[in-house]
């Protein structure tokens, strides 16, 4: 694992998202109203929508373009809906937000 | 012989220690405490019944001076240590006392944080820690005067009550959007604030205080929003943090706290640390048990027993406020492993929510009524499968055995006292009686002329369930099209609800209404928002995580992640410097794509989302402000050239569209609106197809609405004719307000007319004046919040975040 510092929780608004630019695309991560993060890429697997820009509810986003619903837990689209979005690592030490990148991490290497 | 033990603290933590230590290990040690404080070891905890009057101080004492007697303990009041020598091992007090130890124990407790805003240290200004800032505040209180209390958890919230019952006029500010927001998810802390609120203690929340300001002495608290709050008291109850500077000083490891290991031993082998100074496993603690638990390990150690070690566990949170239950313990955020269980009696202010986990309770916040805490924690830490008793689970332990009752015959053997409707004092006989006396059919009947279920319509369900119970089939309760998953309720009645109760943010509307999720989902938080924002112009704060996307960014989203920038051009009116504007900006940010709309507008497509804010910055040099081509708002009214220029133009249609878009931009109505004016009725603006178009004639203006030209193709609806351009605005406007208080989200007004009937539209906007002007001043009212240019805004930086990267990484890495 290697474990990048991507900000702080603060930066983040409750029941919101911010992008993580990286050389592999968008990672969005996502700060729920009880303050638990996720990160998964900004990519839906409907129709490549940008997640980061939608609406978090509970542990989930509606994806802005077409309203499929995906878990921010696992990445998977919920409902009668079927795909999945890869999901990242994140951890909060404190007010410090890290995630993991494993590609990034071999690349460097 | 006896070894030397040394305390630095005489508070709640090493009190429990030495109890422990003189069962375990009588007579091992002679010992030594240090207090700061001139007294002996009280019950912190019970400051807050101190400050309201309902307990005194003798009441609260743990350890009085005899114990210390009897046990040999020598305890020196009012000494603060001021250094440590670890190699001499020794400590030294302010007042020259030097003691040897073999074993130091660290309890030094924690310091109030203090925010450092200008006037911090004024007189007046007190923290909320020991009995000393207990008596300052019952000094302060018999003056009768205004109190500001900083920080809205439990510390701070405890000041409040205590101060406001010392007959204090409190005013709580809380920097997050709900209080307690650590212990309580949203639901809970909005519950919370109102109770709070009816004891006359008035709360203020997201706020960010700027300066304490006075001559001499505290006299007001000025907020960031220029708010400015009378003060003679203020308190400061933002948080803690470990006391662990002496530690430091003598090179005691230390981070948060004094880093201690499972055993409470700091990384010098004869100090030990412990309560809120001590950090094990990188946690600090503010709550009693975990400290008593530290202490009965220190306890042990001291007395040999190497093996005792420190464990986390979850503790739950209460709040010592008389009258308000409050229970939160462990993990309550949401997730898609987890299911929660919720159960809102509104009209009994009960709130209480169940997070499982493969069948095991791991969270719990209960609200209004707390008697089950116990037996849930007692679940939780069991780690009790509770899959046999699920449906009953919420409703706690008494429920548990026992068939569940059949709901129809449980109201059938209900006494006909028995009250059924709460709000309106209503009981079961006086419903039926109505029923049959009255020849009642409906519930909308039932409660005209009973009351029941007309106020907050919880108990809708037990009125119809009396109503089958009475009428038999014959009554077939009406299907209403609830809002979304979250709710039974429709759209109409979640607005009667809004404006009836008085709910005016979307947790109170949850609470209140008894939403089945925390937190709702993408259908019915914009449409709560909506109704918020149009219901309470001037109280609601926008949530802005409810809106989607295009209304957060004032942008059009489009398929692959850009944006698409609308200027308004009034009425579809343009000139040479703005062109040269719109091409300046165009080749600046190389934008691929440039459109003119329908509505007589210029669409720039394909903007990165990190330009936005530049963009407009160049834009609004130009004069431009936002479109609102995003929003569910006023759109475009588009516009004939009329008697101006045209040879058969009768009015001037370009000007009475300008002035109706100038008049009612910025609003925000249940679907987007767009206009239109035609000069005369060869209607080159295309007025008939649109929501509200207006066709001049030589005679006036004929008003026309309820088109539509997407979906569904359908010519406009004739409201009526009228003299003036004044009398067509008013009539417009009322229009519109109209449909904004009755729309149900995302309803077109063509569907909405049709819902509620042209003629009933036409009578209320031509036929009674006074509704007409009534719906007029409303609309105008709530432009006054509404007519603010988001793009200047956000040009001025509001809601940076939106439109930067958090963090860019991997990029370095990637190039070597």
């Amino acid at each position: 694992m290697n474990w990048i510092a991507i900000g702080s929780i603060s930066d983040i608004p409750r029941r919101g998202a911010r992008c993580v630019a990286t050389p592999e695309g968008k990672i969005a991560v996502f700060r729920t109203v009880d303050d638990q993060v996720y990160a998964i890429d900004d990519h839906c697997p409907h129709r490549g929508g940008p997640l980061s820009q939608g609406i978090v509810h509970g542990t989930a986003v509606t994806c802005p373009l077409h309203n499929w619903v995906i878990s921010l837990e696992t990445g998977k689209a919920l409902g009668a809906d079927e795909g999945v979005v890869r999901t990242i690592p994140v951890r909060v030490e404190g007010e410090r937000l890290f995630i993991a990148l494993e590609a990034l991490a071999s690349r460097a290497a | 012989m006896t070894e030397r033990l040394v305390i630095i603290g005489n508070g709640m933590a090493p009190g429990r220690m030495l109890e422990h230590l003189l069962e375990k290990a009588p007579g091992r040690y002679q010992v030594t405490i240090f207090n700061a404080e001139p007294r002996v070891n009280y019950d912190r905890i019970m400051l807050s019944p101190v400050l309201s009057g309902e307990k005194a101080y003798e009441e609260i004492i743990i350890h009085g001076d005899g114990w210390y007697i009897k046990h040999g303990i020598t305890l020196y009041k009012g000494h603060k240590i001021v250094a440590i020598d670890r190699q001499a091992k020794t400590v030294t007090s302010d007042h020259g006392v030097t003691e040897p130890y073999d074993k130091l124990v660290i309890a030094t407790g924690s310091v109030p944080f203090i925010i450092p805003v200008p006037g911090h240290n004024l007189p007046g200004v007190l923290t909320y820690r020991d009995l000393d800032d207990v008596q300052a505040m019952m000094l302060a209180a018999q003056s009768r005067a205004k109190a500001v209390v900083i920080g809205g958890g439990l510390l701070g919230l405890e000041a409040a009550a205590g101060l406001n019952a010392q007959g204090m006029d409190v005013t709580v500010l809380h920097v997050m959007p709900t209080l307690m927001e650590r212990q309580l998810d949203p639901a809970a802390g909005y519950l919370l604030q109102r109770a709070v609120e009816q004891r006359g203690i008035k709360v203020i929340t997201k706020a960010n205080t700027q300066a304490i300001t006075g001559n001499g002495k505290v006299e007001q608290v000025e907020l960031a929003d220029g708010t400015v709050i009378p003060a003679t008291l203020v308190v400061m109850a933002v948080g803690i943090r470990p006391n662990a500077a002496i530690a430091k000083e003598a090179g005691i490891a230390v981070n948060r706290g004094i880093v201690v290991d499972a055993g409470m031993r700091s990384n010098d082998p004869d100090i030990y640390a412990l309560g809120e100074c001590a950090e094990v496993n990188g946690q600090v603690y503010g709550l009693v048990a975990p400290l008593y638990e530290m202490a009965r390990v220190a306890a042990s150690q001291l007395a040999g027993d190497e093996a005792a070690a420190f464990v986390h566990s979850d503790t739950p949170t209460k709040l010592k406020v008389t009258g308000i239950e409050l229970f939160s313990l462990g993990d309550f955020a949401d997730g898609d492993d987890r299911q929660e269980i919720v159960l809102r009696d509104a009209s009994a202010g009960v709130y209480k929510r169940l997070v499982l986990k493969d069948d095991r309770i791991i969270g719990t916040v209960l609200y209004g009524e707390t008697a089950d805490g116990a037996w849930f924690n007692d679940l939780k830490k069991k780690q009790t499968d509770i899959s046999e008793m699920r449906d009953t689970l919420i409703f706690g332990q008494s429920y548990q055995g026992g068939a569940p009752l059949d709901p129809m015959a449980a109201v059938a053997a209900l006494p006909d006292d028995a009250e059924i409707c709460g709000c309106n004092g209503v009981c079961k006989g006086k419903i039926t009686g109505a029923i049959t006396a009255k020849g009642l059919t409906s519930l909308d009947d039932v409660r005209a002329h009973t009351k029941a279920s007309a106020s907050c319509g919880s108990c809708t369900g037990l009125v119809e369930k009396l109503m089958v119970l009475t009428l038999g089939d014959t009554y077939n309760p009406a299907a209403v099209q609830p809002m979304c998953s979250c709710t039974t309720l429709g759209h109409d009645e979640v607005r009667r609800l809004i404006k009836a109760k008085g709910l005016k943010t979307i947790p109170a509307v949850m609470q209140e209404l008894e939403w089945t999720t925390s937190c709702g989902c993408a259908k019915c938080r914009p449409a709560l928002n909506y109704y918020l924002v149009c219901d309470w112009p001037n109280d609601y704060a926008d949530d802005y995580q409810s809106r989607f996307i295009n209304e957060r960014v004032h942008a059009n989203i489009q398929k692959d992640g850009t944006y698409s920038v609308v200027p308004r051009m009034w009425g579809g009116v343009t000139n040479a410097a703005e062109l040269r504007a719109i091409a300046d900006v165009v080749d600046k940010f190389e934008i691929p794509m440039v459109k003119v709309t329908g509505g007589q507008r210029i669409d720039m497509l394909g903007i990165r989302k990190e330009d936005l804010p530049a963009v407009w910055a160049d834009l609004g040099q130009a004069g431009f402000v936002s479109g609102h081509a995003y929003a569910k708002g006023l759109r475009t009214v588009k516009t004939c050239v009329g008697s101006d220029w045209c040879r058969f133009g009768t009015q001037d249609s370009t000007g009475f569209g300008v002035r109706i878009e100038k008049f009612m931009w910025g609003s925000w109505t249940p679907a987007k609106v767009k206009m239109a004016v035609s000069g005369c009725p060869r209607n080159c603006a295309e007025a008939t197809c649109k929501d509200v178009g207006v066709i001049c004639v030589d005679s006036g203006y004929e008003i026309h609405f309820a088109g539509a030209a997407g979906l569904d193709i359908k010519g406009t609806e004739v409201l009526g004719l009228v003299k003036t351009e004044d009398e067509a605005l008013e009539h417009i406007v009322a229009l519109t307000q109209m449909y904004r208080e009755q729309g149900r989200y995302l309803e077109r007004i063509y569907k909405w007319a049709k819902r509620i009937g042209i003629p009933e539209i036409k009578r209320q906007i031509m036929d009674d004046g006074e509704k007409r002007k009534a719906y007029y001043d409303r609309f105008v009212f709530s432009q006054k919040f509404a007519q603010v240019d988001p793009w200047s805004e956000r040009v001025s930086g509001k809601d940076k975040h939106e439109f930067r990267p958090m963090a860019s990484v991997g990029f370095a890495q990637a190039a070597e």
